[in-house]
């Protein structure tokens, strides 16, 4: 059966002056999937990403994501995916409630939509007791599964995370990937970088860029027995290494 | 309370630093009384997530920050009496580039090099090995440097004055895993050289790379030795178990009241189990009711991670 295809990538390129960041990257995701994103610092990926996220226009190349055209309906692109990264993510002076309150709005959730998020999310994160505390005032932990719950607020066909785990503690970045899980199984399309290599062992699929291009495509097993490795660290060593050009 | 004949050996000395932060109406307990002492030469490692209260520590150990109370010297100087001469001692990393954006890799250099009253040529040798990666680029601005590059450059920047302790707090945070290991094959070089280094990471992989580490958590320090012995303190039957349909696996593994806790690792799960009566044919046997398929079940030793989450669970009981 063909699985429906959220992402699909042609030839996507862009390029700075002489500088060649994405170098014709194609591949599909399907819905539901969740796609690890992997490359050294400098190798393209938040270009790439931004491209997806239709935040920066493709030198050439064609893509499909949501399945909206990526050089036509890139506004309308934004309303059907989620975003989240390590360094943006929640308004800190605004309490855990009114957080969830101005995302429902930005996405267009109705009153109703958003009351009913709001007393979903807070119950489900167990925050009954912090739903009134400034965002400041919380661990880091919670408040990056606060950001990836909001992230996924309306319910997008894809969320795209940037090294959402970065300096969180081991046991919460394992309940984060639990969220993620979740979210997958509701179908929602998971495209995810980490520097966290167990990590990409959790993906159902991993991509790994080396200077521009994708190098390597693959289930975890796959590249492990592709590259004859015991693990993603190794496979990832192996790939990256080949790299030519700095970050 | 320390003793005194050790003094002679450690580079290091913490007793019972307090550290609090009023933040609005509340207080938050940055550092919670944390004692330690590293050896000379050593490459000591404090391990943690955000908010463990690393940078707390580091900027108290490096005179930047007063603690609320406890002591602590370097090289046997007091961190507030001392401060002038153990600043002249210590090479400091910031975990936030902190160099002059608007000189040039080469001026940067100097600057420090003149405010430690020495030369680039005097210390050369110390930092040649990492400087010769940057040095194509030394008439660039240290502003439009590459990640890679501000970290190589910030790092001379602190060995420019031949500092026999070495301060580096979070270096590898947010660098992809080959740099990153490049990065602490140039810390074992400087190793070599005797400084002594005390170097604070999140990823707790990097504990490996340490000749001892300090295990930290809200502001406490949660175990301190060897990685090895750390992870030999790992009493409990740990299991990898893995199955086809790995998110039900995790469920169904939760709900099981013979285990204690369950994470995944890589494309397995670390089970700990309550007793030893629970082995691998307990096991299977117990995932076969549930129709799970491929199940693969070995017992393994702890590594860090996972005796950092057990000691997590102990502090918090």
């Amino acid at each position: 059966m063909n699985k429906e295809k959220v992402i699909v990538a042609e030839g996507l390129t862009k390029r700075f002056g002489d500088f060649v960041a994405v170098d014709h990257i194609s591949f599909e995701v399907s819905k539901g999937e969740i796609f690890g994103f992997l490359g050294a610092n400098g190798a393209g990926k938040t270009t790439a990403m931004r491209m997806l996220c239709g935040l920066s226009t493709p030198s050439t190349g064609k893509a499909i994501v949501a399945g909206l055209d990526l050089f036509k309906d890139a506004e309308k692109i934004k309303k059907n995916i989620g975003y989240m990264s390590q360094k943006f993510s929640l308004y800190e002076d605004l309490t855990i409630k009114e957080n969830i309150q101005f995302y429902g709005g930005i996405y267009g959730l109705t009153k109703k939509q958003i009351l009913d998020k709001t007393n979903y999310l807070v119950e489900h994160l167990h925050l009954q007791d912090h739903q009134n505390s400034l965002v400041r005032s919380l661990p880091l932990g919670w408040k990056q599964k606060l950001a990836f719950s909001v992230a996924i607020v309306h319910e997008p066909a894809i969320v795209f995370l940037d090294e959402p785990t970065g300096g969180v503690d081991p046991v919460t970045r394992r309940e984060f990937w639990e969220l993620i899980y979740d979210a997958s199984e509701r179908g929602i399309t998971v495209f995810v970088t980490t520097h966290y290599m167990d990590e990409a062992e959790y993906c159902n699929r991993v991509s790994i860029m080396v200077d521009g291009r994708i190098e390597a495509l693959d289930t975890p097993n796959g590249l492990k027995k592709t590259y004859n490795s015991d693990s993603m660290d190794e496979v990832f060593l192996k790939l990256a290494r080949k790299a030519v050009r700095g970050e | 309370m320390v003793k005194s004949n050790s003094n002679n050996m450690s580079a290091v000395i913490v007793e019972n630093i307090v550290k609090k932060y009023q933040i609005e109406k509340s207080e938050v307990v940055a550092i919670n009384g944390v004692s330690f002492e590293v050896a000379k030469g050593e490459l000591f490692g404090i391990v943690g997530p955000d908010g463990a209260g690393k940078t707390s520590l580091f900027r108290v150990l490096t005179t930047l920050l007063l603690a609320d109370s406890g002591h602590a010297t370097i090289e046997g100087y007091d961190v507030v009496k001392d401060y002038k001469i153990i600043r002249k001692k210590l090479g400091y990393m910031p975990g936030r580039f902190s160099l002059y954006q608007d000189l040039s890799v080469e001026e940067n250099l100097s600057f420090f090099a003149t405010i430690f009253n020495t030369t680039i040529a005097e210390n050369y040798d110390l930092i040649k090995d990492i400087y010769q990666q940057i040095e194509p680029f030394k008439k660039r601005r240290a502003g439009k440097l590459s990640g890679g590059m501000k970290q190589k450059l910030a790092l001379c920047c602190a060995l420019i004055h031949k500092p026999s302790v070495l301060f580096l707090d979070e270096p590898t945070t947010g660098v992809d895993a080959v740099s990153r290991k490049e990065f602490w094959e140039m810390l074992q070089r400087l190793k070599a050289q005797g400084i002594t280094i005390l170097v604070s990471t999140p990823y707790m992989d990097e504990a490996g790379m340490c000749d001892r580490v300090a295990l930290m958590q809200k502001g406490q320090i949660l175990a301190i030795d060897k990685p090895e012995q750390i992870n030999q303190q790992f009493k409990n039957p740990l299991w990898a178990v893995q199955a086809s349909s790995m998110y039900n696996l995790l469920k169904t593994l939760k709900q099981w009241a013979a285990v204690t806790s369950c994470y995944s690792f890589g494309e397995y799960y670390h089970v700990v189990m309550k007793s030893e009566m629970y082995g691998e044919k307990e096991i299977k046997a117990y995932l076969l009711q549930y129709q799970f398929q491929d199940i693969e079940v070995k017992q393994i030793a702890a590594n860090i991670e996972d005796s950092f989450m057990a000691l997590m669970h102990t502090s918090h009981e």
